[in-house]
């Protein structure tokens, strides 16, 4: 007892410092999204302060500036962006999304830095109000909201309340003749006349056009075709007003006078005809001093180009049609700003298409793209596995840039960034961190990520050195060509086609002191690279290491192995292949270690693992992990394993299937009133499935030699201690699927004997994990405790030398547990069960040393983990005790969580979509995100007079009186914020099986609006009673149990009902909803 | 007092003295008990000794109280030698004839005073029912606990040593109705959803269709998804403590009030799940060591307690072949002292892997 008390003490005294000490070493924030926004929906540009906005399908507004500028907010409900208008010069966006919604944003000035911000938000209901075409005028006063119905709505952009006036479809028609008296359809199209800001041409879905005048609320001018026009997509004026284009859904475009409303002034033209034309989906028309540019998107030949993504850009005799790899969301052109400029002037096209955003320079010779400083295609060619190297040395650093400048400059334009709006505020970062992604094409993209702005600095390819099989077919097709017309023009970087998924890219090794990068692939290719800055021509040499050697009755049912080319290949300065490593059986390398200072290269791939010598070009060793007694069953391994993914897949579809079948007849038999409510998403596969088929796991011990318990996955050299009393000599630890560990020694020959002498590789030791868990990650740490650097980083005084007086320990992470031994004797000295605890497995580790953000020298090493839930974790080294927990990503998130990658500081990558790569840190010191500031002129915004609040403010914020902005922010948040209790403010989101009549919406709305008063009291009561109904009904109700649904989260769907009860007469209203839903369906 | 120094300081420096006895042969010989310290050795000398090669046989021998106690795993083995100074009277019987075995260890004169020889010796020469010895079962399961979990859980122990019977029963989704300050709320629960025909959980008869899974290896379930509880499930597979509500409430064991009171004692009629966490929480400081800091509370409880249950997986690895459970710490040291020797083994055994020591960790 006494033991425990004095332990107890100990304990509570230094907790209270350890916990101050954690403030100061660790913290949580996910800092950058590198990379392109997944599904972009919308884009905007502000051509005063030169901002580009892209909004996408979940509701991201993201806003670029000069590099390093970068803003992001998210609207709060899971909306597509359909539109977004910059309003220039006042750092406001307004979006417009799926449902219905505009929402007003600002970008502020918060903590001495400038956020965006959600400001106001207003909702347009009905089905004929469904907003489909949006315009802001050029006075910015309110916005054109064009409907489906016809009508066109004006919402002031001031109060952000519509106006009163609209624009009624009947009185536009007033003036129409009666042929074409009939429906025009939706507003489709609305522009205003550039000269005069009070007319609009507006253009309806049939093909009707009108200019309108605003002022004197009369259709000045009818234009109608002679013949029944095609649906109308879209409408551009000339610079001058006399003319306006007007295209259309077969292909064609028209040129109208506008004082002449008969008949166009040109007839309609089909650039792509005769034969049948795809719709013409925006059209600009932009003048120069020399021949105007008419630049449209779509529009191409039905049967032969119709799958293409093209925009079009016409200059006299110019004709270009720039062909993208994915969908074309929208495009623009940025032109002289100056309205009082005679011509348009245009110097940039910008096209946003689904995967990538591509400038074209249009005054430079050739129309050329620009080179990103960021927004780039991270997967142009999937993302197969990245590597990150932080404090890149300046030598290799510079050699890399050069290299990377020399390929980029061929197709690409010299000119300026166009979009170069805001500030940075960040200093320009000390070290210069590199990120090397390798993809499944056989390509290695070299990425500063030293700053937010991820840039491309070089593009490495192997896919030269390997003869692949379409070699010839890329001859024939260049043989036969594509015919002159039209004039196609491949541009943009996205290519999700792999010629051969062999090529992946699977490991990626660099040693930034040597410039000795390691590629190995899936075909269990291994190519060792060095950076070179001139051309050559390169001869690549082959070894093969056969792994499964001493195996007699292995056979490989896998692919085969990549053909390298007989010829010799001539390449570029940059990183040259100098050797080749084949493994054979060509499985996957799964893991990669490089000692470059003693320059030895360890391989391991399902089968087994080698050590290949690079200065004698010679295989040291080859270890064969397979259980001897069952050869035949792992050799398929590769097979098997893509079987029971499609087993699965075809499972999991099935089971979808049934519960679709399922769902249907159990929602006619009228059900109780908790079955009715309709469940959130993640409820419903549950429901679906407790009556016939459950979700269940078998509940089984790990089979020993179960699939893949051969495979290799860590590989580690290190200098350290294998037997009492022998000095420290170089070993290399190999980890298994199954939770062996192997460790060799490796006896190297005297320096100057390196050439002649063989090394030595021979088994030290072998350890067994028990709990057999894959091996996912080693260490082995030094006399302090510390990781042993890298022998290279030592040399060149990067880091310090490592504590060999001590004794020296192993970090062992497998998925299951973590564990310290002590070197050389493998006495266990800690161990943490985290699986049998908690039910969470490790997916990756890293090993990374925190550094208090007060006092540099306070420097802690640590085990940081990401789990298969998408926790991060981190763990003390040698204790292992938890230091803190952070859940970062959804654990369906497989993809986020396997590519995660740690830098030796605290910084994490992960794969947040296709196309983004998320920037993290757990260090509290350690962070690069976007520090920026967009400073408005003076008055730009203008003041309201209904609401004194946040513009002026907001103004005066933003000439940077932080402090102030501290200040006041708090005071006009409230004002903004609608008030309201806080059931009904929690519980709206939207529900996608919702389809409610109209009655218990109306009652919600009427509960809701009494309730507005009374605040939280009234609430609380509510919702003890709702409380109450829900534990009648669920213990009444036997098939409630399958409900989910707890107090904690009450769905509105729940109040509605729950509403719609007590007011009912009987008991039975409560079946109301259900009944009516079914009516629906 | 003084006639007995010899043989005291014979147990002193580790020899104890033998007196066997095998039918009508008697032997008496001396014992290093520093040379042989595992049952199974002994055994092997005693067949020497005797010369009882091919006849299987069982030992028993007479304790300080003149009790008949049996021979037949490590520590009962230790305990025998360590008490039965100065001389440890061995009786070795060939299988079968051991009173003992069938009617239960005790006093000598026990099957004197109330056995019926007559009958029993009349009976004699029918074929005997063949009854398997106790060392020829393994434990598969055992109702763990009983004194701390609520009358209604059930804490079952599934014993997978090497065998290859699969655990074999599968966990689903649920909901469960738990009282709570609020009155009765309905949360999700894990579930037994199926049993494998012929696994081990079935073959048991501890774990049925629809319990509730409430805990596994002392850690609580509520609040982890149903990947996370299988996945606690198989990392502890070897040796699987599940607490489960038994759907069928009828079989639980019955108690005696002065138990559950002198556990529950002190508060207030909960609610079961409640009382549960007390439990636990008592449990907890019974046997955690320090700090009131919740978080480590916690831990150092999860950690404690799933020590505990690593000193049995040890002694599972290390009795394998009795498998009974002796206690603790002592075995947890013997353990590491075999890693060690098996470490150096490895060290100096190394080249050949097939033949190079594997430790359990």
């Amino acid at each position: 007892m006494l033991k425990f008390a004095r332990t107890r003490f100990k304990r509570g005294a230094t907790d209270a410092e350890r916990e101050k000490l954690k403030q100061e070493l660790f913290t949580f924030k996910k800092t950058v999204e590198h990379g392109f926004p997944h599904r972009p929906s919308a884009v905007a540009f502000d051509p005063e302060m030169k901002l580009l906005a892209i909004g996408t399908r979940s509701g991201l507004i993201k806003i670029y500036g000069q590099p390093g500028v970068e803003f992001s907010a998210r609207h709060s409900v899971e909306s597509q962006i359909i539109r977004l208008f910059f309003l220039p010069n006042e750092g406001r966006l307004i979006s417009l999304l799926d449902d219905n919604s505009l929402h007003l944003w600002e970008v502020n000035i918060k903590d001495g830095k400038s956020v965006l911000e959600e400001v106001k938000d207003f909702s347009l209901e009905g089905r004929l109000k469904k907003i489909s075409v949006c315009c802001l005028p050029s006075t910015q006063e309110h916005l054109f909201l064009g409907t489906e119905g016809g009508n066109i709505y004006l919402l002031d952009v001031k109060t952000f309340q519509l106006l009163d006036h609209i624009i009624y479809q009947d009185v536009v028609m007033q003036n129409v003749p009666d042929d074409y008296k009939a429906n025009p359809g939706a507003v489709e199209a609305i522009a205003e006349h550039p000269t005069d800001s009070n007319k609009l041409l507006i253009g309806y879905n049939r093909g009707l056009i009108v200019l309108w005048d605003n002022k004197s609320c009369n259709a000045e001018q009818t234009y109608v075709a002679p013949q029944v026009p095609p649906q109308l997509e879209s409408l551009a004026w000339h610079r001058s007003g006399d003319q306006f284009m007007s295209a259309h859904a077969d292909g064609s475009y028209c040129i109208w006078n506008s004082a002449d409303a008969s008949k166009p002034a040109q007839n309609a033209t089909i650039p792509y005809g005769p034969f049948p034309c795809k719709a013409i989906n925006k059209i600009q028309w932009l003048t120069t001093k020399s021949e105007p540019f008419i630049a449209f998107s779509g529009g191409m030949p039905r049967a032969s180009y119709g799958d293409r993504h093209c925009v079009t850009v016409m200059q006299g005799k110019t004709h270009v049609v720039f062909d993208f790899t994915s969908r074309v969301v929208d495009f623009f052109t940025i032109g002289d700003t100056d309205r009082e400029c005679e011509w348009d002037d245009p110097h940039t096209l910008v096209v946003l298409a689904e995967e990538e955003l591509v400038l074209m320079d249009l005054q430079s010779e050739g129309w050329p793209t620009f080179r990103m400083p960021y927004l780039s295609s991270l997967h142009s060619s999937a993302i197969t596995c990245s590597a990150v190297q932080t404090n890149v040395p300046d030598q290799l650093w510079d050699k890399i840039v050069a290299a990377g400048d020399a390929q980029m400059a061929a197709n690409h334009t010299s000119r300026e960034w166009p979009i170069d709006g805001g500030s940075v505020l960040s200093e320009t970062p000390t070290s210069k961190d590199l990120l090397l992604t390798g993809h499944e094409d056989g390509s290695v993209r070299f990425w500063d990520v030293s700053t937010p702005a991820l840039r491309l600095l070089y593009k490495l390819d192997t896919k030269a050195y390997f003869s692949t099989h379409d070699d010839s077919e890329v001859v024939a097709a260049a043989d036969t060509g594509e015919e002159d017309w039209p004039p196609f023009r491949k541009v943009g970087t996205f290519d999700p086609y792999s010629d051969d998924p062999r090529l992946g890219v699977q490991k990626i090794m660099l040693c930034p002191w040597s410039g000795t990068l390691v590629l190995a692939g899936t075909a269990g290719q291994v190519v060792l690279m060095d950076m070179n800055t001139e051309e050559a021509e390169v001869d690549l040499e082959v070894t093969t290491v056969n792994i499964v050697n001493d195996r007699d009755g292995f056979v490989w049912k896998g692919h085969d192995s990549l053909t390298p080319r007989s010829t010799t290949v001539k390449v570029p300065a940059g990183f040259q292949a100098k050797h080749l490593v084949q493994c054979t059986p060509p499985a996957s390398v799964t893991a990669l270690a490089n000692h470059s200072e003693n320059q030895l290269l360890a391989i391991g791939t399902s089968h087994g693992f080698s050590i290949f010598d690079y200065v004698q070009k010679k295989v040291i060793l080859t270890k064969c992990t397979l259980n001897p007694n069952d050869l035949s069953a792992t050799g398929e391994s590769s097979m098997s394993r893509r079987k029971s993914l499609k087993k699965s897949l075809r499972e999991s579809i099935r089971r979808l299937r049934k519960r679709g079948s399922r769902s249907t007849p159990s929602k006619k038999e009228a059900k109780p009133r908790v079955e009715a409510v309709p469940t959130t998403d993640l409820d419903a596969p549950e429901k679906g499935e407790e009556a016939a088929a459950p979700v269940q796991r078998l509940v089984e011990a790990r089979q020993p030699d179960g699939d893949m318990a051969s495979m290799v996955r860590c590989l580690v050299f290190a200098e350290t201690f294998l037997r009492e009393g022998a000095s420290a000599g170089l070993s290399l630890w190999a980890g298994t699927n199954s939770g062996g560990i192997f460790v060799y020694s490796v006896t190297m020959p005297e320096a100057d004997k390196r050439e002649e002498e063989d090394v030595v590789a021979e088994l030290g030791k072998e350890v067994q994990l028990k709990h057999r868990a894959p091996v996912v990650a080693l260490s082995v740490m030094d006399g302090s405790s510390v990781p042993l650097p890298d022998p290279m980083d030592v040399k060149h005084e990067r880091a310090d030398a490592p504590n060999m007086s001590g004794s020296h320990t192993v970090v062992i992470a497998s998925e299951e547990q973590f564990k310290v031994f002590t070197l050389p004797r493998l006495k266990e000295k800690t161990k943490y069960k985290l699986t049998a605890k908690e039910g969470v497995r490790v997916r990756k580790v890293g090993f990374t040393q925190y550094r208090s953000r007060s006092d540099e020298k306070v420097v802690e090493q640590h085990l940081s983990v990401v789990t298969n839930v998408g926790d991060f974790l981190v763990f003390s080294v040698p204790q292992l005790r938890r230091q803190v927990q952070h859940s970062c990503m959804r654990k369906e998130d497989i993809n986020g969580i396997t590519s995660t990658i740690f830098t030796r500081d605290g910084e994490a990558f992960f794969l947040l979509s296709p196309s983004e790569l998320q920037r993290c840190t757990l260090s509290a010191r350690v962070a690069v995100e976007p520090l920026c500031m967009l400073e408005l002129p003076e008055g730009a915004r203008p003041a309201p007079p209904p609401e004194p609040e946040p513009e002026p403010e907001a103004a005066a914020e933003a000439e940077g009186e932080g402090e102030k902005a501290e200040e006041e922010k708090p005071a006009s948040v409230p004002e903004t914020l609608p008030s309201v209790p806080a059931i009904v403010v929690e519980t709206s989101p939207p529900n996608p099986v919702e389809d409610e009549t109209e009655e218990v919406a109306a009652a919600a709305e009427e509960v809701a609006a009494t309730e507005k008063p009374e605040s939280e009291h009234e609430a609380e009561g509510v919702l003890a009673d709702i409380q109450k109904t829900l534990e009648n009904t669920s213990i009444l109700d036997s098939t409630a149990d399958e409900s989910k649904d707890s107090v904690g989260d009450i769905t509105l769907d729940e109040i509605k009902d729950y509403i719609a009860s007590k007011e009912g007469p009987d008991e039975n209203s409560a079946d109301k909803p259900a009944v009516e839903e079914d009516a629906d369906n | 007092m003084s006639g007995k120094s010899k043989s005291l300081a014979r147990v002193k420096s580790g020899v104890v003295e033998v007196k066997s006895k095998f039918d009508a042969e008697y032997r008496r010989w001396a014992l290093d008990k520093t040379t042989i310290e595992k049952f199974d050795d002994f055994y092997q000398l005693v067949e020497r000794r005797h010369h009882l090669a091919d006849i299987p046989f069982t030992l028993c021998y007479t304790d300080p109280h003149g009790d008949l106690l049996p021979i037949n795993n490590d520590e009962n083995f230790v305990k025998a030698m360590s008490t039965a100074a100065p001389v440890v009277r061995l009786i070795v019987q060939r299988k079968g004839e051991d009173q003992g075995e069938f009617n239960g260890y005790g006093t000598l004169n026990k099957s004197k005073k109330f056995g019926l020889p007559g009958p029993l010796s009349a009976q004699k020469p029918k074929p005997r029912l063949q009854i398997s010895q106790p060392q020829d079962f393994r434990r598969v399961s055992a109702i763990i606990d009983v004194d701390i979990v609520p009358e209604t859980y059930r804490r079952v122990k599934l014993h997978k040593h090497g065998s290859d019977k699969p655990l074999g029963f599968y966990i689903r989704d649920g909901t469960s109705v738990r009282v709570t300050p609020h009155g009765l709320e309905k949360v999700p629960g894990i579930f037994i959803s199926r049993l494998v025909p012929g696994g081990l959980a079935e073959s048991t008869g501890l774990l049925a269709v629809n319990d509730e899974v409430l805990e596994v290896n002392g850690i609580e379930v509520f609040g982890k998804s149903l990947d996370q509880v299988t996945d606690m499930m198989v990392a502890n597979s070897h040796n699987l403590i599940i607490t489960v509500k038994p759907a069928n409430q009828r079989n639980n064991a019955v108690r005696k009030g002065s138990l559950s009171t002198s556990v529950g004692s002190g508060h207030s009629a909960g609610s079961s799940t409640d009382d549960k966490r007390e439990l636990l929480n008592e449990k907890g400081a019974r046997e955690s060591s320090y700090s009131n800091d919740a978080y480590h509370n916690d831990e150092t409880l999860e950690e404690e307690e799933s020590d505990e249950e690593e000193d049995i997986i040890r002694d599972v690895v290390v009795t394998k072949t009795n498998g009974s459970v002796p206690s603790s710490e002592q075995d947890g040291e013997q353990e590491e002292q075999e890693e060690e020797n098996e470490a150096e083994e490895d060290q100096t055994n190394s080249k050949t892997d097939q033949d190079s020591a594997v430790y359990t960790l």
